[in-house]
């Protein structure tokens, strides 16, 4: 599929001389959701605003549907929508007057019908002549999320746009997403919970100090970083391993109670079937099996610390 | 152009201005009752007539002068300061907008709030003296481009601004002195002669002489050189915004 935003060796060095962006290149493809993880301060969100013209870039370019985001900033904005990260509501303006401005900004036409499409899909149409601070946090969320869709992008930005929301509500969240994923917008968000990327995305970037370490498949990414754990429990403690099963990669933990055996999931052949005959010859017996797969977490924890993938 | 975005824009603004449309309206006709008690009525009827004007009438210009450039100022820069301090200026910079057309939408709405305010004042001044307005086209012209100017003075000084504080501090220590001491309340020939030539250096002096000239034919300095000094503000003003987003100077990162 052909990229819908290209971003290339873009660098953002602020006044006060941080270097916020250290030379980031990315593909997006048309129609996929893709999570950019980080920690605080890692540049997600100087990346973003360097591609929606918030904030000036050093240098480098970026394209978006084939319009230079410089050279031809009107058609590359027209197909960008952004959620930002903070509530920046006007308090006293009503739901409906904040939508249709946003639209207006992009310089459509007025078309009410299509807005009451959008603001009942976020279930905000009972709240149309609410004033944004009679709103819940979370119903001003969707305000937001209603703005960024008036004027109907092919590419949304979601910054961090389940911070501080409780559970159900990122639940709901991730539902309007993968609504908007059906009807073809692209999607880019920002977040630190790890989560949010493993549940609703379909590639990974992972982003630190300013540089883009890999943009990955999940599934991929999780297949590839991601290790099984086998925890045999064994009914009677032990004080070593037996001499037979030496050759494993096995761990005594619970001091003695039970084994530690680390695998690829992906791997043809586990060993698992061999090291449980081998722990039965060895005359230990068996009280309890249970595994544990390395969760996203995990993987971008080993990352950040600098751990080659 | 996207002249959807600048009527949005300017939509936008007027809705906040409607919203307090009782205040908007009050406040000046209040004022300029109190003005017309002071120095119409108690201190007026001590004063002859200036230049041939009853003093009443004589201060009128000066009166829609005053209230127009500071609402002009405040409209402006607080329209556009406000986003600032919300946060969602970004929604703007990330719009497909140019630099004019946000300068439209804002200055446009403050300008005409301003021009508002002017004629609320003209009316009000109206119920206490006798006005005579011996050229109108030349009156509208120096109200508008007064309104215009001062406005985009006040974007800039919107843009500006890090601090509420901020966005008072020009307005109250340079506009308002400039104002008061640039004839609004006195003839420029009243004064001792040193006084009349420092005076020439206050770029407010011109507004109100040829303000007033429209009024009663008669000017402190030439009414082209009035022409000029409003239209040369104007386009300073315009050059420094232009500037302004050239550079994104305290908007774009």
């Amino acid at each position: 599929m052909a990229a819908i935003l290209s971003v290339k060796d873009l660098k953002k060095t602020y006044a006060g001389g941080f270097d916020a962006l250290k030379g980031v290149t990315l593909d997006i493809e048309e129609g996929e959701i893709i999570a950019l993880l980080g920690p605080n301060g890692a540049g997600k969100t100087t990346l973003i605003s360097t591609i929606c013209g918030i904030v000036s870039p050093t240098s480098g370019s970026i394209t978006v549907g084939g319009h230079d985001a410089q050279s031809a900033y009107r058609d590359a904005r027209a197909l960008i929508g952004l959620v930002p990260q903070e509530i920046n509501l006007e308090p006293f303006a009503k739901v409906w007057d904040t939508v249709r401005y946003s639209r207006g900004l992009f310089g459509l036409p007025r078309d009410d019908a299509y807005l009451e499409e959008v603001l009942k899909k976020l279930s905000l149409w009972e709240k149309k002549d609410s004033r944004i601070m009679q709103l819940s946090g979370g119903m001003k969320r969707r305000v937001l999320i209603a703005k960024a869709l008036s004027h109907s992008p092919r590419i949304l930005f979601l910054d961090e746009p389940t911070a501080g929301v409780d559970v159900e509500l990122r639940k709901d969240m991730w539902e309007v997403v993968a609504q908007m994923k059906a009807e073809g917008v692209t999607i880019i968000l920002t977040t630190h919970y790890i989560e949010e990327a493993e549940a609703i995305a379909d590639r990974v970037g992972v982003i630190t100090g300013g540089e883009l370490l890999l943009v990955e498949d999940k599934d991929s990414l999780m297949g590839r970083m991601g290790q099984k754990q086998l925890e045999v429990q064994l009914s009677q403690p032990v004080d070593s391993l037996p001499e037979a099963l030496a050759g494993y990669d096995l761990d005594l933990v619970n001091g003695g109670d039970a084994l530690l055996y680390k695998y690829d999931a992906r791997a043809e052949r586990t060993g698992i079937t061999a090291l449980l005959n081998d722990v039965s010859a060895a005359g230990l017996m068996l009280a309890d099996v249970q595994t544990r797969q390395s969760s996203l977490e995990d993987i971008f924890v080993g990352l950040v610390k600098g751990d080659q993938p | 152009m996207n002249w959807i975005a600048v009527g949005a824009i300017y939509n936008a603004e007027m809705a906040r201005f409607f919203r307090t449309l009782a205040q908007s309206f009050i406040s000046p006709v209040i004022s300029t009752s109190l003005y017309f008690v002071v120095f119409g009525a108690a201190i007026g009827s001590r004063i002859q007539e200036v230049d041939g004007v009853s003093y009443g009438a004589f201060i009128v210009p000066g009166l829609v002068m005053l209230s127009v450039i500071t609402q002009a100022i405040s409209n402006a820069s607080f329209g556009i300061y406000f986003p600032k301090f919300i946060g969602n200026f970004d929604e703007l910079l990330s719009a497909p907008l140019n630099f004019l057309e946000i300068v439209l939408g804002f200055v446009g709405a403050a300008a005409t709030k301003a021009l508002f305010i002017g004629v609320v004042i003209l009316a009000t001044a109206a119920l206490f003296v006798d006005l005579q307005i011996a050229h109108p086209l030349a009156m509208l012209l120096f109200l508008v481009l007064t309104c215009i100017s001062f406005s985009l003075m006040g974007f800039i000084i919107g843009i500006w601004a890090g601090n509420f504080e901020q966005l008072q501090l020009i307005p109250l220590l340079v506009v308002t002195p400039l104002v008061f001491l640039g004839g609004s309340f006195y003839s420029i020939s009243m004064l001792p002669p040193v006084w009349q030539v420092i005076t020439l250096f206050n770029p407010v002096v011109y507004l109100i002489s040829g303000f007033r000239w429209a009024f009663f034919e008669h000017a402190d300095v030439p009414v082209g050189l009035s022409l000029l000094a409003i239209g040369g503000f104007t386009m300073i003003c315009l050059v420094i915004i232009w500037r302004i987003f050239k550079t994104g100077w305290r908007i774009r990162a």
